[in-house]
């Protein structure tokens, strides 16, 4: 069949529409996403379509429609609850952390909650320092969530199927530059696991392993490898939370080195806890100390030249390659 | 999608009710107290650890307000959740076992004191974070709407919880969306050691509010386990119908501290001793007798059936394996 090519956002407007089409427990709740269309627009539509049972606008009620969401879960829907920016979760954290993450283990395994929060994320769009965000880096700590991070289109819809066959809380982080991104989709129907990385280029030199904004910055950064005769491999964990080191680190045992990139702030962020999971799996196979890049520890600047600086570009990528491995 | 029938609503409880009704509820309260000092005196003995909250004093809240719900609505409450669990008819054993951190207690020992679960009964917990138990309680609500099954949730929570902002969001959610929730506030005039009138602006009536949110409230005497079980029963069945939330306010008073940890400094005595005098567990016999609908025999025998109950609880606890190691990684994730 052929390869139609979808936007990200087609693509996961396609998963939540089947699941909506399939499954009458599924509704979406947020701000705006109804009669405004969504801020991103992924739910342009809907609400006409669907109405307002299955569409619902909240008020700007971050923690009780977050916690809402839990309680429909817990009593047997399946709710998509839309934040207007993975920022807003901040505002939910506790309904998320202290409530979602841990009510079935609290409660003895008597509940589940088959709960998908989704939510635009990352800086680089000049939004501010409260804006900017990329607090997936953080809740994948959070034992009781699942944590996704597509880059593709194809990635979008595989994890968003899965999602809404998983019974648990899965935060699904949606790069907020990446909406118009294109890419190819499989004609027939697929999914993507969780818990399984996308090695995205074959290559024999240096692996390179990022997620979300930070495939862009490492394909540009293999591109000008390539021009100087070294072949980087490239990996997407896309999933956080459960997190594939396999993948990760069958791929340093053929290179021999390996960089983390990410483009949240650098100090604390889960490409940290790649870093220490290489270590601590594949220090033999390593011809050099583990690279890894991240965002400058700023809050997130306003004017664009500042953020632009503070976001890992491709030439830190080679800078960084240059020290760990002398290549 | 839900096919069940549409849950009919409880007939409405009068003054005089039937005797076996009216010992049931006595015994229902008595229980909750002789089951909160047998835990006091357990935790004393360092079978029961970490923070416990006893419902002491309160127990016509729990009795008369869930009494008054059909077997298949929601409950959620906050951390002081035993006489809850208890007035639900959670079994007893299974409730100590898990303030005793045993795996036959009813969230596996795995939630404690603060997080007694019963999902086959509709009780939801027990939740520790001061009013993070309200927007829970809006979803569950919600489901019901949406599944239009006829069920309710209703919503335990105290004077302190009120200055959270999820009172508010959740208050102006179930308004606004018109759901099936009712709202029990607990008002034991302290928020641990803070006393209503110094943390809450508009002073110690806190039913007010509603009205702000166009959510009917009605404030009841919550010593009176007869008023309790009609004001709840009323405003459940206008909540059940599809009218929208309501709200209940209940004075009511803890007679021992905040947790166990707390001596309760910040009380005077003389308040003390007249909440003691109101004690539904001595007015409310009483008032049984007076009006002839039970006799002191009657009553006896309600205290020693529930003697042995509790100290069977006891015993089932102490009795009852620990955990496996290997249940610190299960029911995690679904």
């Amino acid at each position: 069949m052929p390869m139609p090519e979808l936007t990200v956002r087609e693509a996961i407007k396609r998963g939540l529409e089947e699941a909506l089409q399939t499954d009458p427990r599924v509704f979406i709740m947020g701000e705006d996403i109804g009669k405004y269309g969504g801020a991103y627009a992924v739910t342009a539509g809907f609400f006409d379509k669907y109405g307002p049972k299955r569409i619902k606008d909240t008020p700007i009620s971050e923690a009780t429609f977050v916690g809402a969401g839990i309680g429909a879960a817990a009593a047997g829907l399946r709710p998509v609850i839309e934040l207007m920016s993975i920022s807003f979760s901040l505002v939910a954290f506790d309904q998320i952390v202290n409530m979602a993450a841990n009510l079935r283990y609290m409660a003895g395994g008597q509940v589940k909650v088959p709960m998908i929060i989704r939510a635009p994320t990352g800086a680089g769009m000049q939004l501010g320092a409260t804006h900017s965000q990329s607090l997936e880096t953080w809740l994948c700590e959070v034992p009781g969530l699942k944590v996704v991070a597509p880059s593709t289109p194809a990635d979008a819809l595989g994890l968003l199927r899965t999602a809404f066959k998983d019974d648990n809380v899965v935060f699904f982080a949606e790069p907020a530059g990446l909406y118009g991104a294109k890419g190819d989709v499989p004609g027939s129907y697929y999914t993507v696991p969780f818990g399984k990385a996308s090695v995205q280029r074959p290559g024999k030199d240096v692996t390179l392993v990022s997620y979300g904004h930070g495939m862009k910055v490492l394909h540009a950064a293999a591109d000008e490898l390539t021009a100087r005769g070294i072949e980087a491999e490239v990996i997407d964990l896309r999933s956080l939370n459960p997190l594939d080191i396999d993948t990760v680190v069958a791929s340093v045992q053929k290179t021999n080195r390996v960089l983390a990139l990410d483009t949240a702030r650098r100090t604390g962020g889960v490409m940290a806890e790649v870093v220490t999971r290489i270590q601590e799996s594949a220090s033999d196979w390593l011809d050099g100390p583990i690279a890894r890049v991240g965002a400058e520890d700023v809050p997130w600047p306003y004017n664009r030249d500042l953020e632009q600086e503070a976001l890992p570009r491709p030439s830190d990528v080679l800078v960084a390659l240059k020290a760990a491995y002398g290549i | 999608m839900s096919t069940r029938p549409r849950s009919k609503p409880k007939a409405s409880a009068n003054g005089a009710g039937n005797k076996q009704q009216m010992l049931d509820l006595f015994r229902q309260m008595y229980l909750i107290r002789k089951f909160e000092e047998a835990c006091g005196e357990q935790y004393g003995r360092g079978n029961i650890r970490g923070f416990l909250h006893l419902y002491i004093g309160e127990e016509a809240i729990a009795a008369g307000a869930i009494s008054a719900l059909n077997s298949d609505d929601y409950i959620v409450t906050h951390y002081r959740d035993h006489g809850h669990a208890l007035a639900r008819g959670i079994d007893t054993n299974r409730v100590m076992a898990e303030l005793f951190g045993r795996s036959t207690g009813i969230s596996k020992g795995k939630g404690g004191s603060m997080h007694l679960f019963d999902a086959a009964k509709g009780f939801m917990g027990g939740h520790a974070i001061v009013g993070a138990q309200l927007p829970l309680a809006a979803g569950l609500a919600l489901a019901c709407q949406y599944q239009d099954n006829g069920r309710i949730a209703l919503v335990f929570f105290g004077d302190g919880a009120v200055n959270q902002g999820t009172f508010h969001e959740t208050m102006n959610l179930a308004a606004v969306w018109k759901l099936p929730l009712l709202f029990f506030l607990e008002n034991n005039l302290y928020g641990m050691g803070s006393a209503v009138e110094r943390t809450r602006a508009g002073g110690v009536d806190i039913f007010p509010i509603a009205a702000s949110y166009g959510i009917e409230a009605v404030l009841v005497d919550g010593m009176d386990v007869l008023a309790v079980k009609e004001a709840t029963t009323a405003a459940a069945g206008v909540v059940r119908s599809g009218g929208g939330p309501r709200f209940i306010e209940a004075k009511t008073y803890r007679y021992q501290g905040h947790s166990m940890a707390d001596p309760a400094r910040y009380r005077d005595q003389a308040e003390l001793e007249y909440w003691l005098k109101r004690d539904p567990l001595i007015s409310f016999p009483k008032l049984l007798i007076e009006r002839e609908i039970a006799t002191e025999a009657d009553i006896n025998a309600v205290r020693e059936s529930v003697a042995v109950e509790v100290q069977g609880a006891v015993k089932f606890a102490s009795e009852s394996p620990q955990p496996q190691p290997s249940e610190l990684f299960t029911d995690i994730y679904a």
